[in-house]
């Protein structure tokens, strides 16, 4: 039977990993090896990195952090942040990552995820969707980290990107990111039910109970969590972890 | 030498990384002296049927692997499209395969009662050992990653040493002598894909 993907969200700054609370305030959670290393033991069934300064400063993506962590990474690796040409998509590839991540760059040149897909396969390309709730709750789509809103909402935008070649779309809720107390359930049904390719839900995750409400309530295909994976308790202390396996296949069966 | 054949088709770092991590060495490599000595190939592919064909033929390839495979009986795995290039034929191009094993791969149909299952099949799933093969030895309920939208099917069942369900039972790990096809990714599949690499590779 085809198992649910969970799947860590982690955030790279330089050489650390941070966590945001709604795109903001990153606080330093760890080492991204050492994090890696845990998730193998875990059997973790997949892992996505975001550098969250790349496209803010305009540098190419960190190729030296992406392959130690990709010799680390016996699980799918998912890859996002500042890539904007094939030559570094094909860096990247290479190094051992099977997923890139598109986000602000999709926005800018939507041309670009149909020449990744032509040339890497659509299963290889990810297109990343930041949406921020705005007044009278209608949704937009953001860039730059969240702080550039643009003129899409998220189901318009999700639908030209499924024609464009992007084999799977990671909605992030910004209202949510980090509060823990649930995913935006009506944001990811709008958006799964208007695309035939995967959603990933991820923004908002609190504890396994709210992987089911993504799946069964808002048709998420996966779920990725951030601050759950990273933190324990209410005090919020930084405890790589992740939930029983057992636990996640009775729930999400 | 383990070689991992270079045909310029997918992701072959983290083949690379996962041997490494397992203790072999192994090298990417198109060169036929290279391939000739390897005591071990490894065919990875991530792409089209008819684009892998027609990459192995632009290389050169296909004498040195026939060579290698059908009569020095070197150890061989077919990774996901490597695995299919294996079959006489496949649903997604024209070009005939390597027919090294007899059976052809064909997209997934889905009646009715399926009709929601996505395609690719993508994400971890478990596989049902067939036939004892020691391709699987030391492992407990195995399960890999999957990412395709074609499966091989056999002529001979003997043929086939693992299966998988996706809306119905597809052949997702074939052997035939030497002959090794897995549809999975063992590069990205944890402890399971580092030992049934490990078993193919203490092969003898």
């Amino acid at each position: 039977m085809l198992l649910t993907r969970v799947m860590p969200c982690l955030l790279l700054r330089n050489w650390g990993l941070v966590k945001t609370i709604k795109f903001d305030s990153p606080k330093y959670v760890g080492d991204p090896i050492n994090t890696v290393r845990i998730y193998n033991e875990k059997e973790v069934d997949e892992l996505i990195f975001l550098d969250i300064t790349a496209t803010k400063n305009n540098k190419q993506p960190p190729f030296q952090i992406i392959s130690e962590i990709a010799s680390e990474c016996f699980m799918p690796f998912t890859y996002g942040g500042g890539i904007k040409n094939i030559e570094d998509a094909k860096t990247i590839y290479n190094i051992g990552v099977e997923k890139i991540a598109v986000n602000s760059y999709a926005l800018e040149n939507p041309e670009f995820i149909s020449e990744l897909a032509n040339t890497f396969g659509n299963q290889s390309v990810v297109v990343s969707i930041d949406a921020k709730k705005g007044f009278f709750g209608k949704y937009k789509v953001c860039t730059q980290g969240g702080t550039k809103a643009s003129k899409f909402n998220p189901v318009e935008f999700a639908i030209m990107m499924e024609k464009m070649g992007a084999g799977e779309i990671l909605l992030t809720s910004i209202d949510n990111d980090g509060v823990m107390e649930g995913y935006d359930i009506e944001l990811i049904q709008s958006v799964s039910n208007a695309v035939n390719i995967p959603v990933i839900a991820c923004g908002g995750a609190g504890c396994v109970e709210d992987f089911k409400d993504a799946v069964k309530n808002g048709g998420a295909s996966a779920v990725a969590a951030g601050s759950m994976v990273v933190y324990q308790g209410k005090n919020r202390a930084v405890l790589i972890n992740f939930p029983d396996r057992k636990e996640l296949e009775k729930l999400l069966s | 030498m383990v070689i991992i054949i270079d045909y310029q088709m997918g992701n072959i770092g983290s083949i690379i990384n996962m041997l490494k991590k397992i203790g072999y060495e192994a090298k990417i490599s198109n060169n036929i002296d290279e391939i000739n000595n390897a005591d071990k190939l490894i065919l990875p592919g991530v792409g089209s049927f008819d684009n892998g064909m027609k990459n192995l033929k632009e290389f050169d390839l296909i004498d040195i692997l026939n060579k290698k495979v059908l009569e020095d009986k070197t150890p061989i795995i077919g990774i996901c499209l490597g695995m299919q290039l294996i079959t006489n034929r496949s649903e997604e191009g024209n070009l005939p395969g390597l027919g090294w094993i007899d059976a052809e791969t064909v997209k997934f149909k889905f009646g009715e009662e399926n009709e929601k299952l996505k395609i690719p099949h993508m994400g971890w799933n478990t596989v049902i050992p067939q036939n004892n093969s020691n391709l699987f030895n030391g492992l407990e309920e195995p399960r890999f990653y999957f990412v395709h939208s074609y499966h091989v099917v056999c002529k001979n069942n003997v043929d086939i040493i693992g299966k998988t369900n996706y809306g119905h039972n597809f052949n997702s790990v074939i052997n035939k002598d030497n002959i090794y096809g897995a549809q999975f990714h063992p590069e990205k599949s944890h402890k399971y894909g580092m030992l049934l690499l490990k078993n193919f590779l203490g092969i003898n």
